[in-house]
């Protein structure tokens, strides 16, 4: 990202620049797609308006809401273990933020270009599942306790597939690199046809829907949020937060909502490339976030339709959905994706 | 129906309640979910209740004999009532002065009172009555006692009875104005 500015910046200002873009890059599309998706499409759905009140069509609800969290008292349980009851969000705030550092935005707008890229972020979106466990643990209540095991039972139950499916891709790009993969598709073709390069969503659809799946169980959205089943567990691992904290925990749930669908986008839809359009030009060192923008509320359209449509699954179902579905179907999927690697 | 084409047929079950909502006017028309929603936003536009809708009981006090039939059946005991006795002028000439209860304190409190109508159905003067009124909340819980002077104010809201099914053999209530 710091290229496309031909000035010399000193580290302090590349770190500037470099933290508020990944701010950026990680509030607005969050923002974006709770106002559209959480507060207004899921309103429709139920035809009715939604917050209509702050701002124009209600659009500075969410501004409202962070301003009410503010104001209120940050409580902690008598016997919760106070140090760790406060950093627990904060934790799994990080590993969104540490999510947003391998995505491309172009071809040299990036924050960090890792060669092992799509690695890192799949490693360190299970960091979330610590923060999880430690909000459980220390709250120092049967509710948040139930919830974060459940939580962490979920979390690493689905962290396989999503690993699986990823697998199709990577072999097909034969890197891990997510600028390459970008590339990759851009310069790739289907069985000789090149006019629209190769979006691995076409030839990788089952490890697309599986990475789709998986990522709503990943961020514990219905129908997948037995972690925090209201009528069984309160809240679960958020039981016992108020205020501020709570806050953090909702936007680690919805912005960790959007930078999974920019890795989604960037491994199966193509990321900050369109087709049609050399992925060498400058134009989308631009335009690309714009694009990627796009296909991340594409995604994210089909997490909250499908959070909008279905009712929770019993813990059991939900267990048995990973270990017995979609883990064969993803290793079907590499053997066939080797197969094919290797026959064409 | 499978698993799976039953799931499918739930997700056009939502996108068809959204686009309903969102295209009142069929999807070539300009979107106005406003029109589409089933639901009112309240302080700036109204409902209007139906017309035997219990809002609050209104009080005609000219009816009113003070007989307390009202206060004992209330359920919860929120109606206090205080008279005395005065005495009236005959009705002809030459007659005995009449005796009458005057009314002094008629108050419901509707901090208690749990809406069920009892007064209303046992008055056998027609002095008490429903209105769609719903608009009464206060910031002070006290103040949700209704004096009888506030319970005649509601008697303009009552709103005028409709004619039963034609064969009832119920008699239509007048509403005293």
């Amino acid at each position: 990202m710091i290229s496309i500015l031909s000035v010399e910046i000193p580290y302090w200002g590349q770190t500037t620049f470099r933290v508020l873009g990944g701010l950026a890059a990680v509030l607005l599309p969050a923002g974006a797609l709770v106002y559209i998706y959480l507060f207004k499409l899921m309103s429709f759905v139920q035809s009715r308006l939604g917050p209509m009140e702050a701002g124009p069509a209600g659009s500075l609800q969410l501004l409202a809401e962070v301003g009410k969290a503010f104001q209120k008292e940050d409580i902690f349980p008598r016997k919760a273990d106070k140090l760790v009851f406060a950093a627990a969000p904060f934790v799994v705030l990080m590993s969104t933020f540490l999510l947003i550092l391998v995505v491309p935005f172009g071809p040299d707008a990036w924050f960090v270009n890792l060669d092992t890229g799509i690695f890192f972020a799949l490693a360190v979106s299970s960091v979330s599942v610590i923060g999880i466990l430690m909000a459980g643990w220390a709250s120092a209540s049967k509710y948040s306790l139930l919830g974060g095991l459940r939580a962490a039972g979920q979390l690493i139950a689905y962290e396989l597939p999503l690993v699986l499916a990823v697998m199709g891709v990577v072999i097909q790009a034969g890197t891990l690199n997510m600028q390459e993969i970008v590339y990759a598709q851009a310069e790739g073709e289907i069985f000789g046809i090149s006019g629209i390069g190769n979006p691995f969503i076409i030839t990788q659809f089952i490890g697309f829907a599986i990475f789709l799946i998986a990522m709503q169980a990943e961020l514990t959205q219905p129908p997948f949020d037995m972690p925090v089943a209201e009528s069984e567990l309160v809240s679960g691992y958020m039981t016992e937060y108020s205020g501020i904290r709570f806050l953090l925990f909702f936007i680690g749930e919805f912005a960790t909502a959007g930078v999974f669908s920019m890795i989604a986008s960037v491994l199966f839809l193509g990321g900050w490339w369109v087709p049609g359009l050399d992925p060498d030009s400058n134009l989308f060192n631009i335009l690309g976030p714009a694009v990627l923008f796009g296909k991340v509320m594409l995604v994210t359209f089909l997490i909250f339709w499908f959070r909008f449509t279905y009712p929770r699954f019993r813990e059991d179902q939900l267990q048995k959905l990973a270990w017995k579905v979609l883990i064969p179907l993803s290793l079907v999927n590499i053997v066939a994706t080797g197969i094919l690697k290797v026959v064409f | 129906m499978g698993l799976v084409p039953g799931m499918i047929k739930g997700l056009g079950v939502t996108a068809k309640s959204a686009i309903e909502t969102i295209f009142p006017d069929g999807p070539l028309k300009p979107p106005s979910p406003s029109k589409g929603a089933v639901t009112i936003q309240y302080p700036h536009e109204k409902e209007a209740p139906a017309p035997r809708a219990r809002g609050v009981i209104a009080l005609q006090e000219d009816n009113c004999t003070a007989c307390m039939l009202c206060a004992r059946e209330c359920p919860d005991w929120c109606i206090y009532i205080e008279g005395h006795k005065e005495k009236a002028p005959p009705r002809r000439a030459g007659g005995k002065p009449r005796q009458k209860n005057k009314l002094d304190r008629f108050d419901i409190d509707f901090a208690l009172c749990m809406y069920c109508g009892i007064c209303v159905e046992v008055c056998p003067f027609d002095a008490l009555f429903w209105s769609p009124e719903y608009e009464f909340s206060e910031p002070r819980i006290a103040d949700l006692l209704h004096d009888k002077s506030r319970l005649a104010e509601w008697m303009e809201t009552v709103p005028d009875f409709e004619s039963y099914e034609s064969g009832s053999e119920a008699k239509v209530r007048k509403v005293p104005r």
